[in-house]
């Protein structure tokens, strides 16, 4: 699916606004996409379903739509109200976490880098050498640890950080030059 | 439930016309100086030396403190209202008040002889002003809590301390109508501690009741 960016996104919005059902569901799918992808990011211990933080953001949308300024950017009110509801739900967890509005302002600038298809996740291993390939996938795609993976392969954890390290300075030099390609 | 289920929920739940933040702060502001007028003329009402006070610049600088801090006050909540909105230059201008303040304290401070200061600072009316400031401003503070639970606030205890500010703003305003302890020195502290008795009620308000 093609990103939408913020001029659109605000467009659906102001329809949706005016009465567009039809632009209120597309942004609300948009904005379900673009929340998932942060909430993924951020939940990293586990214990809180991103879906969660998913659907109490778009809840939140509906009901404070007001809130949003017209005439000003949608991005960060919608990124604000997803980030209120990830510290809410840290919160209640119990666990305190500070989010750096860093974090926040790169997820502006790049949304289309966050999700990627499992297809271009296999094009992306396939560019690697074999080595690399099993120790990528086992950490990135399996989610198995460093100590996990290294006794996996039957390596030494140095042995799968380097492969790890190299493997994707590879796919980030493979994708970065694809994007300059298409420039 | 599914997303996408609830998406479809929403999506048919009619939107309507939104009425603009704005206006209903607006709204909240006038109401709140209604009742702290009505509250002021019941309890207090006007200093009987009105007319000639009025042209006396003392009495004048404490309304322009007021009003200043009522004005940025209200700037800065306004902003802190709504998620995502950039309230770092309001939060800043809440300074002025204080800022003038300050200046009009040095400044006084050269006008009178130094065995004055303390029985200036002390004033007549320090309890009165302590007592009827914040009785003055609970009501604007209840309006603009209800205010901030309709917005969006994703700091809520500082919103709500933010308008505290204004609710002790606008009170003060109305009470120093009444006061006849004039000088920057006394406003310097009472009306500093009211106001701030205000913003910490506005702060633990807030954070009960305008979370969403």
């Amino acid at each position: 699916m093609k990103r939408k960016d913020e001029p659109e996104l605000a467009r659906l919005m102001r329809a949706a606004i005016s009465g567009d059902e039809r632009a209120y569901g597309d942004f609300l799918q948009e904005a379900a996409c673009l929340v998932r992808g942060l909430a993924r990011r951020m939940i990293v211990h586990g214990g809180i379903d991103p879906e969660d933080i998913v659907q109490e953001t778009l809840l939140a949308i509906h009901l404070k739509r007001h809130t949003w300024r017209q005439d000003g950017p949608i991005m960060p009110w919608l990124y604000a109200i997803a980030r209120y509801k990830l510290i809410d739900a840290f919160r209640h967890r119990g666990r305190r976490v500070e989010i750096e509005i860093g974090e926040i302002v790169e997820t502006f600038a790049g949304p289309a880098s966050e999700t990627v298809s499992d297809q271009d996740i296999g094009h992306a291993l396939a560019t690697l050498a074999p080595g690399q390939r099993s120790v990528v996938a086992s950490i990135s795609v399996d989610g198995r640890s460093i100590s996990e993976t290294a006794k996996w392969l039957g390596m030494s954890e140095t042995a799968v950080r380097v492969a790890f390290h190299r493997g994707l300075v590879a796919i980030t030099g493979r994708f970065g030059q694809k994007k300059n390609g298409y420039k | 439930m599914d997303t996408s289920e609830l998406i479809k929920k929403l999506t048919s739940d009619p939107l309507g016309p939104a009425r603009s933040l704005s206006t209903v702060w607006l709204l909240a502001v006038c109401i709140s100086i209604a009742i702290a007028a009505l509250v002021f003329f019941a309890v207090l009402g006007l200093r009987s030396d009105i007319e000639a006070a009025l042209e006396t610049p003392r009495f004048l600088f404490k309304f322009l403190v007021t009003g200043t801090l009522a004005v940025s006050a209200f700037n800065c909540v306004n902003a802190l209202s709504r998620p995502g909105q950039n309230w770092r230059n309001e939060v800043l201008c809440l300074a002025i008040a204080p800022a003038l303040l300050a200046m009009a304290v040095v400044a006084e401070l050269y006008a009178l002889p130094s065995d004055s200061w303390a029985a200036t600072t002390i004033g007549r009316n320090s309890m009165v002003c302590l007592t009827y400031i914040p009785i003055i401003g609970l009501g604007p503070l209840a309006v603009f809590l209800w205010t901030l639970r309709y917005t969006a606030p994703t700091k809520p205890a500082f919103a709500g301390s933010v308008a505290g500010l204004l609710a002790g703003g606008i009170a003060a305003t109305s009470y120093a109508a009444q006061c006849n302890d004039d000088s920057p020195l006394f406003v310097a502290i009472w009306y500093t501690i009211a106001v701030g008795i205000l913003a910490i009620l506005g702060a633990v308000g807030a954070n009960r009741i305008a979370r969403w």
